[in-house]
Formats: structure tokens, C-alpha cells, sequence
């Protein structure tokens, strides 16, 4: 039975619609990653769940009961903020012993329950300081402690990972899904990095325009993206697109990208003469040894980041596309020479000019 | 880290001792006042040089004024008891109705919420001498005047916008996040309301409770035409200073003195919740 159900969830403030008819189902101990970009209301779904916000329409059930009428003290749910809201004249001990205090338990069970989750978070040595007294990193543990405490059921967290460096966001990506699948709860966690989304995921949720355009898992998002906008969301460089149109030639599909035809999946074939949008992600764009069969491209920059390096580079007909290899690749080419290349159909893709929908399977 | 030189300390402390004598020397100058008679006080040139008596205390303390004329009752620390007593409970009752109100204000959208908070602002900005004629008239046929309920109900006219106003910009800075959290973490609305808001708006209900007891404290007019001596605070009781024989300068001084101890002590006693609201940086922006 699923643990956490919207069912035609609706949200507007006056005539503001944040979101329409939202659906999603959570299992037991699922991680679920909502993802969007700013201001796409996830902050608002989920304080619809925790009850401090009332939907316009639609119903929320966790455990199997609607909650509609169900006061956010009742709702056996744990949340983070992504501004940590400590009570700042509490020490972090009384932070994170809130929830237990509020169940009516024994001193020494609360005594039991913070020192629990401090150790998992590894902030026992600072639970009798204040919040201004904590570091950043010291206060979203904290943030977080108050939320695992009472061991809820439901765990919401908004984009904890939103105000701490680099390094600890690093850190925490590879600690937090052992310590969430630890918790035992339905997780729906809130962030628009899409790494951290990947990282952590077992579903991801891609709010956009006020409806999920996909709920999928990290792999199914990445490599078989539902619209042209949830594929330019994940990856890093962004994937690379073109306007073009479906041809038949020779009783076989094909498109003109960058002055060049590319074959089609025989499933096209159907659409001839519509208008579509190719994307190719930067990381399966190859290049081919000289005098191969492909597109030729002149380097216009090379830009190195880390373990990839990045390739700006420019078709004859003028289409301007990315291109990531691996740092240690053998044919980064030098800037303003010519190169062959061509695209691993895995990482291509094929979206509806109009919809933007995706074409192909 | 201390990169002041000694030239620099002693600079600093000749200033602040230059801005507290300017600041400070009316109030010093009373004090001095306060334990003379009208002779030294009148005498040309002035002198800091004088024998202290306590005469004019243990005047107000007994309610006996000798003066040149021969001797004159009066009722000083009955006038010192009624600005307690006045000023005490209209601020007690203002901040019993004007936190929550503040709260709602801060918190909730409601209908015409804008309007009544203003409207309840505009009390400050009306001038009392309008206000009083007709409220003199009511108070007769209501049989108000002349009682303490009368002047507290008065008095919020003083008290509630300044307490509504300063508070609820102090509500209004406390993240809604932090109550949620409280709340989700299975507290109810009220308790939140008294672990959580209120606390956290201490600073500023001192604040404006301290400013709401001066301001109630200093009134003069409400009492003036609105209680007959036996009501009267401490503002309107010093015009009993002024006598046939002449001005009890002495006398008045003490007064002063004795009058502003209560203001003075509380604002000691609220300065520590003042200070603290200045000091806690819980969310991060």
C-alpha cells in the first residue's frame, strides 16, 4: 500500500495557479526527489503534505486516510527547511528534542531519542550550543536531527542542502541515502540540482508549469526524457538541440542537423514532414578519427572542467553544439581546427517541435 | 585586534563624558534641586555649593507644604500611586489585547485588516483636546468620570496603537517557518503561538511596553479633565506646586525626581530584553 498518495492535487493563490491536478503515489521507505526549477511551487506541495497549507482541491493521504482534516500537529511527519527554521532561543538539544517532548515522552527517552540521531548526524559535541552559535553545515544537521527524531513516517525535506558549501553538499549527497533509507520513511525530497536528484533518488518527480511532467527513475529521466524541457533540466552541459524536420529518403527516415542528414529510427517514418526538435547530449557527441564518415565541425573553444573537458564547437551551416569528452580522452582537438563527429544514438533524442513532447520510445 | 592608541581612548572618553554632561545635566540639575530650598536655588550666580536639607521629601512623603504663607496639604503620593496604578494596567491591558491582535495582523489576511489597523493608528494622530470634549460628555452620562476604569479605558487610546503597531512589525520579521516547524513537529496552535511567537517577539513587546508605560506615564490631559483629584497622577498633581505664595521650586524637583524613578527602573529592568533581540540570528536569509 502506498504510504504518501496525492490524488488531483490543485493549489492557486486568487487567480495564480501554482499547480493542477497533481498525482503521485510513494511506497514504503521510497525516496521520492521532486524536481523543478525556482518558483515552481515545491516548497508550497510540500507544506500542502505537512498541513500548514490547504489545497485548492484535490486530497493528500498518508497511510492510506485522507489527512484533509487532519491538523499538522497530527500528521506523524517530519520536515526540513531549506532555511533550517531552528527556534532560535532553543539550544540544538531542545531543537531536536521538540518532537519527542511533543509525544509526551519519558526525560530519559527523549534523552535516548537526541542522542540517537546526534550521533548518526555527528553533532553531539555541539548540542548544547545555540543556533547562531552553529555553523551552517551544524545547523542543517541539527535541522535534520529534528526532523528524523520522532522517526515520522513521513519525511519532507526542502532542499536541505540549499545553504551549505560546496563541500558539505558533496559530502551529505553521498551520506544522506544511507542515513534516509536507515529512517525507515517514505522520503519526498525537494531540490533543483539535479545531481543531488540523481544522486539520491529512487523516483524523481520533474515539476514543471504546475503538473509532473515525469515520474521516473534517475535512469529512465536521464536517458529517455519525457519532454525537450526534462531533458535540458538533467545533464551538465545542457543537451544540445536543433530545429529540423522529418524527410523520407530512399524509403528511410532522416533529418538535416547541422547541414548533414542523420538517420531517424524507422518509428518516425510515419511523422514525415513534421517538425521536430533534435537533442543530442554533449557526452555522446564522438569524435572520429580524420577523414571519417561524419559531421564536420570546426573547435571554436575548448574549455576544460575537472574530469571533462568541454568542446564549443560550430557545423558549416552554422549550428552551434557542445561536445563533453573524459579530461583524459586522446583526441581533444586544439581550438579552430576541423573535426569529425558523430552522435551515440543513445544520448540523441527526439521531441515534437510543437509539443515538445518526446517522438520516439 | 584592539588597534586603538591611548590618545584614542582618552579622546573617546572625553566625548562620551562631554554628550552624557549635555544630555544628562537637566536631569542632574533637578537632582541638585531637589535638596535645596527656594533661596539657594534663586540665589545670582548660581552655586553647586550648598548644604543638602531633605525638607522638600519629607514634604511630599507627608503630604505637608510649608510655604512662606503658612502650611498647605497635598497629596503627592496619592498622585504617585494613581500614575502606578493607571499606568500599570492600561499597559497590562493594552498588551493583553494588542499582542494577539498584533499577531492576527502580522499573521493573517483578512477582510478590512488593513483598514482597522490603521484606523486604531489614527488614534495616535488625533489630537486629544478633540477627542476629550465629547468623551467628557459620554463619560458624565456613563457614569465614568472621575473612576480608574474611565482613565485606563482612556489611557488606550495611548497604549494599544503604539503596543498593536510595534509588535506586530516584530511578528511580521519572525520566519512563518519556524512556527510551521514547531507546529509540524506535533505542537498545537496555541502552544506555538506561546513557546514560539512570543518569545521570539519579547524584545519588541518590552519595547513597546516600556515606550506605552512612559507615554501613559506622561499623560496630562486625559487626567486633567477626565479625574478630580483623588484620581489624578502625578503630571497633573504638580500643578498643586504652584502656589499663592509663589513657585515651590524645590518641592517640584523632588517630585520630578521621585516620578521618574518608577520609568527609570523599569527601563533598567526591560533593557536586558531590549539587547536581546538584537543577538538572535536563527535563519539563515
Amino acid at each position: 500500500m502506498s504510504q504518501l498518495a496525492l490524488k488531483s492535487l490543485s493549489k492557486s493563490y486568487g487567480a495564480f495557479k501554482v499547480f493542477d491536478g497533481l498525482n503521485l503515489d510513494a511506497g514504503s521507505g521510497e525516496i521520492v526527489v521532486i524536481f523543478g526549477g525556482s518558483g515552481t511551487g515545491k516548497t508550497i506541495l510540500l507544506r500542502l503534505i505537512a498541513g500548514v497549507e490547504e489545497p485548492t482541491a484535490g486530497t493528500i493521504e498518508l497511510d492510506g486516510h485522507d489527512v484533509s482534516d487532519i491538523a499538522p500537529e497530527h500528521r506523524n511527519v517530519g520536515m526540513a527547511f531549506q532555511n533550517f527554521a531552528l527556534f532560535p532561543h532553543m539550544s540544538a538539544a531542545e531543537n531536536i528534542a521538540t518532537p519527542l517532548k511533543a509525544q509526551g515522552k519519558s526525560a530519559d527517552a527523549v534523552r535516548a531519542g537526541i542522542d540517537r540521531v546526534a550521533k548518526l548526524l555527528k553533532i553531539d559535541h555541539v548540542l548544547g550550543h545555540a543556533p547562531r552559535e552553529l555553523s551552517n553545515g551544524q545547523k542543517q544537521r541539527t535541522a535534520l536531527a529534528r526532523a528524523l527524531a520522532a522517526e515520522p513516517r513521513i519525511l519532507l525535506l526542502d532542499d536541505p542542502l540549499r545553504n551549505v558549501d560546496a563541500k558539505l553538499r558533496f559530502e551529505m549527497r553521498l551520506e544522506l541515502p544511507r542515513l534516509l533509507r536507515q529512517s525507515g520513511a517514505t522520503v519526498l525530497y525537494v531540490t533543483q540540482d539535479y545531481k543531488e536528484a540523481m544522486a539520491l533518488a529512487d523516483r524523481i518527480a520533474v515539476l514543471a508549469d504546475g503538473k509532473f511532467v515525469q515520474v521516473a527513475t534517475p535512469e529512465d529521466i536521464y536517458l529517455k526524457p519525457a519532454t525537450l524541457g526534462v531533458a535540458r533540466l538533467f545533464g551538465d552541459p545542457a543537451i544540445n538541440t536543433a530545429k529540423t524536420v522529418i524527410e523520407m529518403k530512399n524509403g528511410m527516415a532522416s533529418a538535416k542537423v547541422g547541414g548533414r542528414d542523420i538517420p531517424l529510427p524507422a518509428s518516425l517514418a510515419a511523422a514525415a514532414g513534421r517538425g521536430i526538435t533534435f537533442g543530442v547530449r554533449p557526452e555522446a557527441v564522438n569524435i572520429l578519427s580524420p577523414g571519417s564518415d561524419g559531421l564536420t565541425a570546426s573547435v571554436v573553444a575548448v574549455t576544460p572542467l575537472n574530469e571533462r573537458t568541454v568542446l564549443l564547437l560550430q557545423s558549416p551551416d552554422g549550428w552551434e553544439f557542445l561536445a563533453s569528452l573524459p579530461a583524459s580522452s586522446t583526441s581533444i582537438p586544439e581550438p579552430e581546427t576541423d573535426v569529425v563527429v558523430d552522435f551515440d544514438p543513445s544520448g540523441t533524442h527526439f521531441f515534437d517541435s510543437q509539443s515538445d513532447e518526446r517522438l520516439h520510445g | 585586534m584592539d588597534h586603538t592608541s591611548t590618545f584614542e581612548k582618552a579622546l573617546r572618553g572625553v566625548l562620551i563624558t562631554l554628550v552624557l554632561i549635555f544630555f544628562l545635566f537637566p536631569i542632574l540639575w533637578i537632582f541638585l534641586m531637589s535638596f535645596q530650598t527656594n533661596e539657594t536655588i534663586l540665589r545670582i550666580p548660581p552655586s553647586l555649593v550648598f548644604t543638602p536639607i531633605f525638607d522638600n521629601y519629607w514634604a511630599l512623603v507627608t503630604g505637608e507644604l510649608r510655604t512662606a504663607a503658612g502650611s498647605l496639604q497635598l497629596d503627592f503620593m496619592k498622585n504617585l500611586w494613581n500614575s502606578v496604578l493607571l499606568s500599570v494596567c492600561s499597559v497590562a491591558l493594552s498588551l493583553l489585547f494588542g499582542v494577539p491582535a498584533a499577531y492576527a495582523f502580522a499573521r493573517f489576511k483578512f477582510r478590512l485588516g488593513e483598514d482597522i489597523a490603521f484606523t486604531l493608528l489614527s488614534f495616535r494622530f488625533a489630537p486629544p483636546l478633540l477627542v476629550l470634549l465629547p468623551l467628557s460628555l459620554y463619560f458624565k452620562s456613563l457614569g465614568l468620570t472621575n473612576t480608574y476604569v474611565g482613565l485606563i479605558w482612556v489611557y488606550q487610546l495611548i497604549c494599544l496603537p503604539l503596543i498593536l503597531w510595534i509588535v506586530r512589525g516584530y511578528f511580521e520579521d519572525i520566519s512563518p517557518d519556524i512556527e510551521y516547524a514547531y507546529r509540524i513537529s506535533g505542537n498545537s496552535w496555541w502552544k506555538t503561538f506561546l513557546k514560539i511567537s512570543l518569545p521570539l517577539a519579547r524584545p519588541g513587546i518590552a519595547a513597546a511596553g516600556l515606550l506605552a508605560f512612559i507615554f501613559a506615564w506622561n499623560n496630562f490631559v486625559f487626567a486633567l479633565i477626565l479625574a478630580s483629584a483623588d484620581k489624578q497622577p502625578v503630571t497633573v498633581g504638580a500643578l498643586a506646586f504652584v502656589t499663592a505664595s509663589g513657585i515651590q521650586y524645590g518641592q517640584i524637583a523632588a517630585a520630578i525626581i521621585l516620578s521618574i524613578t518608577p520609568t527609570l527602573l523599569l527601563a533598567l529592568y526591560a533593557q536586558r530584553y531590549l539587547v536581546e533581540g538584537l543577538s538572535m540570528g536563527a535563519v539563515k536569509g
